[in-house]
């Protein structure tokens, strides 16, 4: 039986990979830059289920990350294009001042922007995150705290439209660090990159949940205060995956930029937070592969059928989401253990962090 | 001084919306330590409410307090069938229950939204709450006003059912410590189903309120529930005093930090704020004392 688990999980990686390095050649372009975009999606979604699935912290505010490496990469790329024009984006000679501000003076540099896309969102993460979690405000405080997070920013760049463009967003980019992105060669290349960051990010994944430091992340969400009681700093522990989720999710949001070609706070806001969660538990929050593959399921899926039918799709979407949740909170991954022995489902829970109240 | 008493006003009005979504909030949060999502839909039934009873009865004057009375027991009737079906079945497990009651809301959104249509409805206030009202010489518009004596009503209505009544007592002996509650002979399920009516109720009366501010639609739970959570994490779990401040702190604070900067500023403010105030008080403003560890 187990064997058979573990041929069928080779096939399936040799399979996926296979697909990835195929997938130019078998579709049109217009779906190349789709699944591209799926990937840039899934990037968060692998994030997610490190910091939720194994670290327990549920965090609804990914799109900040999402959208800081998203912003800083438009930025650059917007002061890029508009480097034979001036030197000011078109979008602030129409409603700003025609003024760059100097806060985006730094993203002239594409050096200095591919630094600020992993260091800006790691900072901001470590920030809040030692912040909330050294005082143990966990569980829902902190989900809804990085909700409010994420709403407070997506209402920040509507609010600021001379510098970040508004509801619009920032869009219109016709190069991506010197390459023309209208050329399929380079959009074929650009997907290829995609490709390689995500399982890059996959591997680091699994080879931390193989590690020391995996472990440690596990026994911080089952049973915090025992190891608390052991002497471990669980609140660093749970930190240092917050903050590789968010790097995570910015990088994705860097990349999503180029494939998607614009960026808006409709793509970082709360609606679109929570929907990075969506894929992770349907696929299988605690598992290396079920957020990818729940997460692209659930975009492709989005994309077939929103447009099609789109009140069918939501209730389908809502009907999901409750169903996986409440009845399989190990996603589609742990169907195979569940139908094979019905009784593991109730027995392992992976949000067993109900602690019986003990009194002093 | 008339901008600063203006603003204060302004506050306090904005204090009272925040109280009533989350008022309701703070009861289930307090009973059952978990985040129901769905509350902000709760709201919007409230509004739609509202709407249909409008539709029916063309007096606006009446029909407003027909609806507010009709709003509280439909979504708490609502509340208790989301109880039933969902967040009993899920006792220990806290996230889920928060993610879950999400994919509820997103459902009943798209309910409204084929049943009402996507586009925001208007439902008339009524004729004498239009135009001003003078009060110690600041100007405000009435229908604030009423909002705010609708919140300070529910507020009361609460404190004294919680506080005089045998049910209030039981409700919060379970919030004290179930197991002991239990013991005792009180159900803890029924106090539950009763306080998910109280406040999905509540949250429906609110949705009543909103309507004097304007259009409504599928999605206006929405814009009030992320802050309404924001009072409840910072005005602590249990109790409703701790609530009251929360509410009327950050709607004050909130009201001169747009005066100051922005509105979209104001917000990043008012979230460092919460996370400072966190800081010092994790648990929240005010909470009911426990030994237990989690």
């Amino acid at each position: 039986m187990i064997a058979s688990t573990a041929a069928a999980r080779y096939a399936l990686v040799v399979t996926g990979l296979a697909g990835l390095v195929a997938a130019p050649f078998l579709v049109s372009d217009f779906q190349l830059q789709l699944i591209a975009k799926f990937l840039c999606l899934a990037m968060v979604a692998v994030g997610i289920g490190l910091v939720w699935g194994q670290g327990g912290l549920l965090t609804m505010g990914q799109g900040v990350f999402f959208g800081l490496g998203g912003y800083l990469m438009a930025m650059h790329l917007k002061l890029a294009d508009a480097a034979s024009t001036g030197g000011v984006p078109d979008f602030m000679m129409l409603y700003g001042t025609g003024e760059v501000p100097w806060w985006w003076e730094p993203m002239r540099s594409p050096l200095l922007t591919l630094v600020l896309i992993v260091a800006l969102p790691a900072g901001v993460a470590a920030a809040l995150g030692y912040a909330v979690l050294r005082r143990r405000v966990r569980g829902a405080y902190f989900a809804i705290l990085s909700q409010a997070l994420v709403a407070a920013f997506a209402l920040l760049l509507v609010g600021q439209q001379q510098v970040t463009g508004g509801t619009n967003g920032l869009n219109g980019f016709r190069s991506f660090f010197g390459y023309d992105l209208a050329d399929p060669v380079n959009r074929t290349t650009l997907y290829y990159l995609c490709s390689g960051v995500l399982v890059a990010m996959v591997l680091l994944v699994w080879q931390i949940k193989r590690s020391r430091f995996g472990e440690l992340l596990v026994a911080v969400r089952d049973q915090e205060n025992r190891m608390r009681f052991l002497g471990y700093d669980t609140a660093t522990v749970t930190l240092v995956a917050y903050i590789l989720a968010a790097v995570f999710a910015a990088v994705g949001g860097a990349l999503f930029v180029p494939v998607v070609g614009i960026i808006s706070p409709a793509n970082v806001g709360v609606v679109a937070s929570i929907g990075f969660i969506v894929g992770v538990a349907i696929g299988g929050r605690a598992t290396v592969l079920g957020p990818v593959l729940g997460s692209i399921g659930v975009s492709w899926a989005q994309e077939t059928f929103s447009q099609t039918f789109p009140s069918g799709w939501t209730y389908v979407l809502a009907a999901l989401f409750i169903v996986v949740i409440a009845v399989l909170p190990g996603g589609v991954a742990s169907l195979p253990d569940v139908v094979r022995h019905r009784s593991a489902v109730l027995r392992r829970r992976p949000e067993s962090t109900h602690i019986p109240e003990v009194s002093a | 001084m008339d901008v600063f008493a203006a603003q204060l006003f302004a506050g306090v009005s904005l204090g009272s919306i925040l109280l009533l979504t989350a008022l309701g909030l703070a009861l289930t949060f307090g009973q059952l330590g978990v985040i129901n999502m769905a509350h902000g839909e709760f709201v919007m039934i409230g509004c739609y409410t509202a709407y249909v009873v409008q539709l029916v009865v063309s007096n606006s004057g009446l029909s407003f307090a027909l609806a507010l009375p009709l709003a509280f027991v439909a979504a708490g009737l609502l509340g208790v069938a989301l109880h039933r079906l969902v967040i009993s079945r899920m006792r220990g497990r806290p996230l889920d229950t928060l993610l879950v009651t999400w994919g509820v809301a997103l459902l009943l959104q798209q309910v409204a939204r084929d049943i009402f249509g996507a586009p925001n409805v208007d439902v008339r206030a009524p004729d004498w709450l239009a135009g001003p009202v003078e009060v110690l010489g600041v100007s405000m518009p009435k229908s604030r006003v009423m909002i705010l004596l609708i919140c300070l009503g529910c507020v009361v209505a609460v404190s004294l059912l919680l506080s005089r009544t045998p049910m209030g007592r039981r409700i919060r002996a379970v919030v004290g410590n179930r197991d002991l509650a239990e013991t005792s002979g009180i159900s803890g399920g029924r106090m539950d189903r009763a306080t998910f009516f109280l406040g999905s109720g509540v949250a429906g009366v609110a949705g009543v309120a909103l309507t004097l501010l304007g259009s409504v639609g599928p999605t206006v739970g929405q814009s009030y529930i992320v802050d309404a959570f924001l009072v409840v994490v910072v005005g602590g779990i249990g109790k409703i005093r701790g609530a009251v401040i929360a509410a009327m702190g950050l709607g004050i604070l909130q009201s001169f930090f747009q005066l100051w900067t922005d509105a979209s500023l104001a917000k990043v403010l008012i979230l460092v704020l919460v996370v400072t105030i966190l800081q010092v008080r994790p648990q929240g403003l005010l909470t009911v004392r426990t030994r237990s560890l989690a």
